[in-house]
């Protein structure tokens, strides 16, 4: 059970450097060994607007940004008038009190002005560091971790700098211990470092587990950390990155990589996503295996840039012309994601076929902290049936320029399970055609001179048969909770931490026993467990982040069941837990099947 | 798993003539159509460079011309609408020990593909990018093309085409391929030179080819273009002039130059550059994952 569960906010325009403050205090939660969860409501703007960056870390488990802030830091007016009145009792608001003014506030919420010209010594750029000082110390954490990190910030800019900061640092926290009430509890120390992480960094991590030597992209948000993170390790790492002309070159382009034999990735958003479709599609028609991720944001057309949504399920279902195999995956945290990139990896690379993650804001740009032992860099690699030039049995073929003159090797060879062993350019004896036309067996196109309806059949099942065994590689989703529950709530992908803070939320403050059953993989689709999982549940509840029920429409599809009612967000922010919390009431209360939460905080 | 890549024993030993590089299958294009020509001079000119066809890859977009790599022995994509380059230039950079040859038509490398020629150009990457250039669109029965002439009737422009055409030439010259070329199919001898200069030349190389379609271009066809082409290598062309190159490519009328308009061999080929490519061989042969160490790296900077 967690001892202490606190969040910071720290808001202001873009530009008014939230990121380092942020970046400082999850760093400093995680070595102490405490759990974290970040989220920055943030707008399409590099200068200006109004960004809301909230922190929350406790000893217990931390799946979603919570639903109240503790610790508010204003760095200006603006950010003052849009939280303070959201503060309860107990919280602290920290701020300059020679620029901004408090309004309203509850009661018992302690105001905290600090006179910064006089604490940074006229150090322009001190004021942030003033407020994190102070705020750790009301935690109760001991200045030399803000020492720390300050030394670590500013390594690169010498003594002089790191010296003049801790100074600065030093008077926040001195003057808050002077002047302000510390919090009740104290961050504890746990004695074991926890790493933080993107989940865009975490996808990244997860390609460079699985081997991923090719990488490209063309910059989109909220995906673009992938890009830039696979870019800061290239050279490090030995991975060809490539930033190209468009997302339809993007998919091409790694599509020639992997029928070449390179594990090949990239990652966009649904925009991106859509001038990618054809290529997926030719990805099925080769049989080549590529993973693409989708990092959803709000919709359609340019939408919201910056906020999240889970609007892309069925573009990515639908994704490309045509009836082909693919397989779908939605991560449901960041080192969720990190785990599945190999394990599609290794499905694509057994079944031939594209396979798709459906990531969005939420995770990718999200930060969450792991167990450093959690992320496994030598996963299980298989590569399925690969044939390279130095492990092809060059004895099939008498002739090494054979293959297209003979028929010693077939690339699209129909068998019992559909697979076909896939030979690499440069193998010799092995020659073909990969077309994107519908071909024989041995790669010859069926489609223009002569084509032939028992061929094209016979391609078609083969293509299809791949699929039948790819379920039982998968795990099933569980149900977390008691089956007696009087609601389930369902969900898929990001959705699952903060579902299940609204469970444990709904049985500490409501008395409802609720359970939870959490999707992950979309294609294949466990239809039957989840069939049996549902039809036992008295009340099903999907909640998912888009207008039209994606989700719920696809399970009825795939599975007949109906849910019951229905929880969705489409406002571009996710959902915190007390939203599902008020519409599970409102839906077991009779008074509605459809609850659409109001999103309280404007960032 | 380990890929330890080793030298093929069997290829060593195989026999190269010139049937080695015909197709299984015979090609099915118009009679008369230009592409025999160009597919001809192409597995010449490999015979002639002694490349062995395992080691070369033809990738293609989709239209007539977009058929060849089903004509020729040799490993071969047959990708999508315009995407031909995209997809090569990720072949080779996957595998830069491969011969990665790109083939289309004009309205594959100009039209919906225009902006991966762009770029790929720009890129220079090692590949070699052959446009056979009709003038038309083909297998969708005859519509305007983006080098069509103004004023040329087609099924789309039945009143004439009111568009400027592009001129692949300068485009190319100014995108910087390092080595651009205008051949006929024709003159298949002289292609085969351009073809053999074009596949040994380091970086991007370009040959557009005339290459008539004698169903659907009553205009550009053998009899426009027989007493027009003028061999640039028979008037002793300098193609290391920019300004002369240009003056050359824009040239058109009663006299169109063909042969090498610019080649330049001062610009390293991207695979050159990348430090990625610099040892370890062919990426798509790489053991793969990351060493402890280099994990140990990667999660200290999450700490």
């Amino acid at each position: 059970m967690a001892t202490v569960d606190f969040a910071i906010g720290i808001g202001g325009e873009a530009g008014q450097g939230i990121a380092t403050p942020g970046d400082i205090l999850a760093r400093i939660f995680a070595r102490r060994g405490l759990n974290l969860n970040a989220y920055n409501a943030y707008q399409s703007i590099i200068r200006g607007g109004h960004t809301f960056l909230t922190i929350r870390a406790s000893d217990g488990p931390v799946r979603s940004m919570g639903d109240k802030i503790d610790v508010l830091i204003p760095l200006n007016q603006d950010t003052m008038d849009r939280h303070l009145r959201l503060l309860k009792k107990g919280a602290v608001v920290l701020f300059e009190s020679e620029k901004i003014k408090p309004g309203a506030a509850a009661d018992g919420v302690q105001i905290c002005p600090l006179p910064m010209k006089q604490l940074t010594a006229g150090n322009k750029l001190g004021g942030n560091t003033v407020a994190i000082a102070a705020t750790l110390q009301m935690l109760g954490v001991e200045f030399k971790a803000m020492e720390d990190a300050l030394a670590r910030i500013f390594k690169r800019k010498g003594d002089a700098v790191i010296a003049e900061n801790v100074g600065i640092a030093r008077a926040g926290y001195d003057y808050a211990a002077a002047n302000f009430k510390a919090f009740p509890f104290k961050a504890p120390n746990l004695g074991k470092g926890n790493a933080v992480l993107t989940g865009n960094m975490a996808i990244a991590m997860g390609g460079i587990a699985a081997g991923v030597k090719f990488y490209a992209a063309y910059p989109m948000s909220p995906s673009t950390g992938v890009l830039m993170y696979m870019a800061s390790h290239s050279r490090q790492l030995g991975i060809m990155v490539r930033q190209v002309e468009d997302e339809i070159g993007v998919m091409n382009m790694v599509i020639g990589a992997a029928h070449t034999g390179c594990r090949a990735m990239c990652a966009t958003s649904g925009g991106g996503f859509a001038l990618m479709t054809e290529a997926v599609g030719m990805a099925g028609m080769l049989e080549t295996p590529v993973v693409c991720v989708d990092v959803q944001r709000a919709g359609p057309a340019t939408g919201v840039p910056t906020k999240t949504e889970q609007g892309d399920l069925w573009q990515a279902l639908g994704a490309g012309q045509g009836d082909y195999p693919r397989i779908i995956v939605a991560p449901t945290d960041q080192l969720d994601a990190f785990k599945c990139i190999p394990e599609l990896f290794n499905l694509c690379d057994k079944y031939q076929c594209p396979g798709l993650v459906l990531s969005d804001l939420l995770i990718s740009e999200g930060t969450a902290s792991v167990d450093p032992k959690e992320l496994n860099f030598k996963p299980k690699i298989d590569r399925g049936e690969i044939i390279f030039p130095n492990t092809n049995g060059n004895g099939d073929s008498a002739n090494p320029f054979g293959g297209a003159n003979d028929n010693a090797y077939l690339r699209y060879k129909l068998t019992e399970s559909g697979i076909s062993p896939r030979a690499v350019p440069g193998t010799p004896g092995h020659i073909h055609v990969a077309a994107s036309d519908e071909h024989d067996e041995d790669g010859t196109l069926i489609s223009d001179e002569f084509t032939n309806p028992t061929k094209r059949r016979e391609m078609v099942e083969k293509r299809a048969r791949k699929m039948e065994t790819v379920l039982s590689h998968i795990a099933p989703p569980k149900l977390v909770g008691p089956e007696s529950a009087a609601v389930t709530l369902i969900g898929w992908g990001s959705t699952e931490g903060v579902i299940r803070e609204a469970v444990e939320k709904l049985a500490a403050e409501e008395g409802i026993v609720a359970n939870q059953l959490a999707i992950k993989w979309i294609v294949p689709f466990h239809a039957d467990e989840i069939t049996r999982i549902l039809s036992r549940s008295k009340k099903v509840i999907v909640v998912e982040n888009n207008y039209s029920g994606q989700f719920a429409r696809y399970l009825r599809s795939e599975t007949g069941f109906a849910a019951h009612g229905h929880i969705r967000k489409y406002d571009g922010e996710p959902f915190m837990p007390h939203h599902i919390v008020n519409a599970v009431k409102e839906q077991l209360g009779g008074k509605s099947k459809l609850s659409v939460p109001h999103h309280e905080i404007h960032v | 798993m380990s890929i330890a890549v080793e030298p093929a024993p069997a290829a060593a030993s195989g026999v190269l003539d010139k049937d080695t590089y015909k197709g299984k299958i015979h090609p099915d294009w118009c009679p008369g159509c230009g592409d025999f020509s160009v597919l001809a001079a192409l597995q010449a000119a490999l015979f002639e460079l002694g490349l062995k066809p395992h080691q070369v890859v033809v990738v293609s977009g989709i239209g007539c011309s977009s058929n060849l790599p089903g004509f020729i022995n040799t490993y071969g994509m047959h990708t999508l609408h315009g995407r031909a380059l995209a997809v090569g230039n990720g072949v080779k950079l996957a595998n830069h020990e491969l011969k990665v040859i790109c083939t289309g038509g004009d309205g594959d490398g100009f039209g919906i593909g225009g902006n991966h020629f762009t770029h790929s150009m720009r890129r220079n990457v090692d590949l070699t990018y052959i446009v056979m250039d009709n003038q038309i669109y083909g297998l969708t029965t005859g519509q305007t093309s983006p080098t069509s002439r103004k004023g040329m009737k087609t099924k789309s422009t039945p009143d004439g085409n009111l568009e400027n055409p592009i001129n692949p030439i300068p485009q190319a010259i100014v995108g910087g391929a390092t080595y651009v070329a205008r051949g006929f199919s024709g003159k298949q001898k002289h292609l085969v030179e351009l073809f053999k200069g074009a596949i040994m030349h380091r970086g991007f190389s370009f040959v557009d080819v005339f290459s008539p379609c004698v169903t659907y271009n009553k205009d550009n066809t053998y009899q426009f273009f027989n007493p027009r082409v003028k061999i640039l290598e028979e008037q002793g062309h300098d193609t290391t002039n920019f300004a002369k190159a240009m003056e050359k490519g824009y040239q058109w009328g009663e006299e169109i130059p063909i042969g090498l308009f610019w080649k330049r061999d001062d610009l390293p080929a991207l695979e050159d550059l990348d430090p990625v490519l610099a040892e370890g061989g062919p990426l798509a042969f790489r053991e793969l994952g990351i060493s402890d160490a280099q994990s140990k790296a990667l999660i200290s900077e999450l700490l």
